[in-house]
């Protein structure tokens, strides 16, 4: 069975970045770019899915300009087996992704297709069930366990105070949470042969979508720091801040 | 128009941030109903019904919705959406699984884990680990969003909504409830506990976590939370996480011992109250969160707290 991973290029997970002087965006020139952390982890299932004989072949797609190339070329030195950039110039909000990404899976028919839960960037958590609900297919999100056997797959899902299995018939959408695997090393070798493989473009309108942007960044900001706050000597210095100073302990 | 909260309940009782979902909604100043979908729906009818401010619950009463999927919710929704202008619900596991499907078959951006509505359709996000915070518009005739119920006050209880039934939809082929297993535990839940101690890597491990930081919880009548280094390790469960990608806490008192205060983590308890670090690194970025720092080690200090309350 085919398998479809969509990935997104984000700032990297250890800078914290800055918003620009007039408020108007998030200042991220310059700044490192790598997979969104959760995409890894769905890049890796689907490899480790392969490497059990269950997915026959791995197509990664991610949506940018040119330059996004390079999570592409990560993918392929991970082991997935072609790859698809959707070119835009447009940052796209999760509605329109999922449908660019719906386009994609009805040219490649996969059988199982597997996202991130979240992006580390804009932190919304949307595109899987909202492409999940284009395509009228099963969803299983924030994935921590996928067994597949009979064109099913047995989801296990982190959910608030503890877990949930779920059973979906395939083809469906599953969405990686951190805990489904640990993502493989990419040794250097793999990274150099994946530069001389091909990556399919296609321009954004040669799918001839309607995509609407309806949701507009008006600003961003900083948010407001907490107040400097005080060291104290020992655990009694600490009692008596919590108890006299805020009135919180008995 | 009128605005529609999708209720999250464990088929008994009304998950305590639907009344917050509630205040949330009185933004829009028009009549606020609250759906709820269960097996057996009459106790939280009327749980739903008691919250001040709600118009209307509307009951979708169903055998094959006693564990809910976001499937068939969104299959439910639809189809009533066309009364209203506004969809929303508290963000959470459950939530955050449904809403965006439902968004996409209304063909409407969402809105994820909204901390302020500043009018009709303009909204304050969280972007980047909430270093950032976003100011969003939407032109979308609908709006579809969950909200962070920590930033909202509960609605008081005393009201008498009306109750009327809608039906469900067939439940949808394809997806399969099989089980679920909760951690069991008396403490108090970790979104909603007024006090939260949680520890980090350094505890080192799950026995530390129970002999260590589980009697100062008890005393203090906590929350027991983690860092993802110590789930990762297997000190804490996956449902204790605090954080970006774990749960979002705003306690009165957060204890954060051996955590180093990475941004993920600070994501998810930097709008605590009051917080105390406890870390024998001088240096840690907790410190620089926190109210009340201690340089310590947690295993004598730990104790020391604990036996002095
Ligand atoms: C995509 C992504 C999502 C993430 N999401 C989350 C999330 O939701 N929540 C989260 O917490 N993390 C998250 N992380 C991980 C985060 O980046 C940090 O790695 C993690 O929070 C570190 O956990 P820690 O503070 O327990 O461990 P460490 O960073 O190892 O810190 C341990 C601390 O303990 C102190 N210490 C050691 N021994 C003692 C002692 N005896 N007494 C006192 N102090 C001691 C040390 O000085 C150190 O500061 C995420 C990471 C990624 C990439």
């Amino acid at each position: 069975m085919k398998a479809l991973v969509a990935i997104k290029r984000v700032v990297d997970y250890n800078i914290q970045v800055r918003v620009k002087a007039d408020g108007s965006d998030v200042d991220i020139e310059g700044v490192k770019m790598g997979v969104n952390p959760f995409d890894e982890n769905a890049i890796e299932e689907a490899i480790r899915l392969k490497e059990k004989g269950i997915v026959t072949e791995i197509v990664a797609v991610t949506i940018g300009a040119a330059t996004h190339q390079d999570i592409l070329r990560h993918a392929l030195a991970m082991g997935v087996d072609r790859v698809t950039l959707v070119e835009t110039a447009n940052s796209l909000a999760p509605l329109a992704v999922a449908k660019v990404l719906k386009a994609v899976v009805e040219r490649e028919q996969p059988a199982l297709i597997l996202l991130g839960k979240q992006a580390i960037d804009d932190d919304a958590g949307q595109t899987g069930q909202m492409l999940a609900a284009l395509l009228n297919l099963p969803q299983a999100t924030y994935a921590s366990q996928i067994t597949i056997a009979d064109h099913q797959a047995t989801v296990v899902r982190e959910i608030d105070g503890g877990t949930q299995t779920l059973s979906v018939s395939l083809p469906a959408v599953i969405t990686a949470d951190l805990r489904l695997n640990e993502p493989r090393y990419v040794k250097l070798p793999n990274l150099m042969m994946a530069r001389k493989k091909p990556i399919e473009t296609l321009p954004l309108d040669s799918l001839n979508l309607s995509l609407t942007h309806s949701v507009q960044q008006l600003k961003v900001a900083a948010p407001p720091e907490r107040p400097a706050g005080v060291m104290v000597k020992d655990v009694n210095e600490l009692l008596s801040k919590l108890r006299t100073h805020e009135g919180l302990l008995p | 128009m009128r605005t529609l909260i999708i209720a999250e309940h464990d088929g008994q009782h009304l998950n305590e941030q639907v009344a917050r979902a509630v205040t949330a909604a009185q933004h829009w100043q028009q009549p606020v109903d609250v759906l709820i979908a269960a097996a057996q729906a009459d106790g939280l009818a009327a749980q739903a019904a008691a919250l001040q401010g709600v118009s209307t619950v509307l009951v979708a009463a169903d055998a094959a919705l006693e564990h809910p999927i976001a499937e068939h919710l969104a299959a439910l929704v639809v189809p009533l959406a066309a009364n209203y202008s506004v969809v929303l619900a508290a963000h959470s596991a459950f939530s955050k699984n449904v809403m965006p499907r439902l968004a996409a078959l209304l063909d409407v951006n969402m809105l994820s884990d909204v901390l302020e509505i500043v009018n009709s359709n303009t909204y304050v996000r969280g972007i980047y680990a909430g270093n950032v915070l976003a100011t969003v518009q939407s032109s979308d005739a609908k709006q579809v969003l969950t909200v962070r119920a920590s930033k909202f006050s509960a609605a008081a209880t005393g009201a008498n909504a009306a109750i009327q039934s809608v039906t469900a939809p067939a439940a949808p082929e394809g997806s399969r409830w099989v089980a679920e297993a909760f951690n069991k535990s008396e403490r108090p839940p970790l979104a909603a506990a007024k006090v939260v101690v949680s520890g980090g890597r350094a505890l080192g491990s799950a026995d530390a976590f129970k002999d260590v930081l589980a009697p100062l919880a008890d005393k203090l009548h906590a929350a027991i939370g983690a860092s993802r280094a110590a789930v990762d390790s297997g000190y804490a469960p996956n449902d204790l996480q605090v954080g970006q990608t774990g749960v979002v806490v705003a306690p009165e008192l957060y204890i954060a011992v051996g955590i180093s205060g990475a941004i993920q983590h600070a994501y998810g308890m930097k709008d605590s109250k009051v917080v105390v670090a406890i870390n024998q690194d001088p240096e840690a970025q907790i410190f620089k969160i926190a109210d009340y720092g201690l340089v310590a080690d947690l295993f004598e200090a730990v104790p020391q707290l604990t036996a002095a309350l």
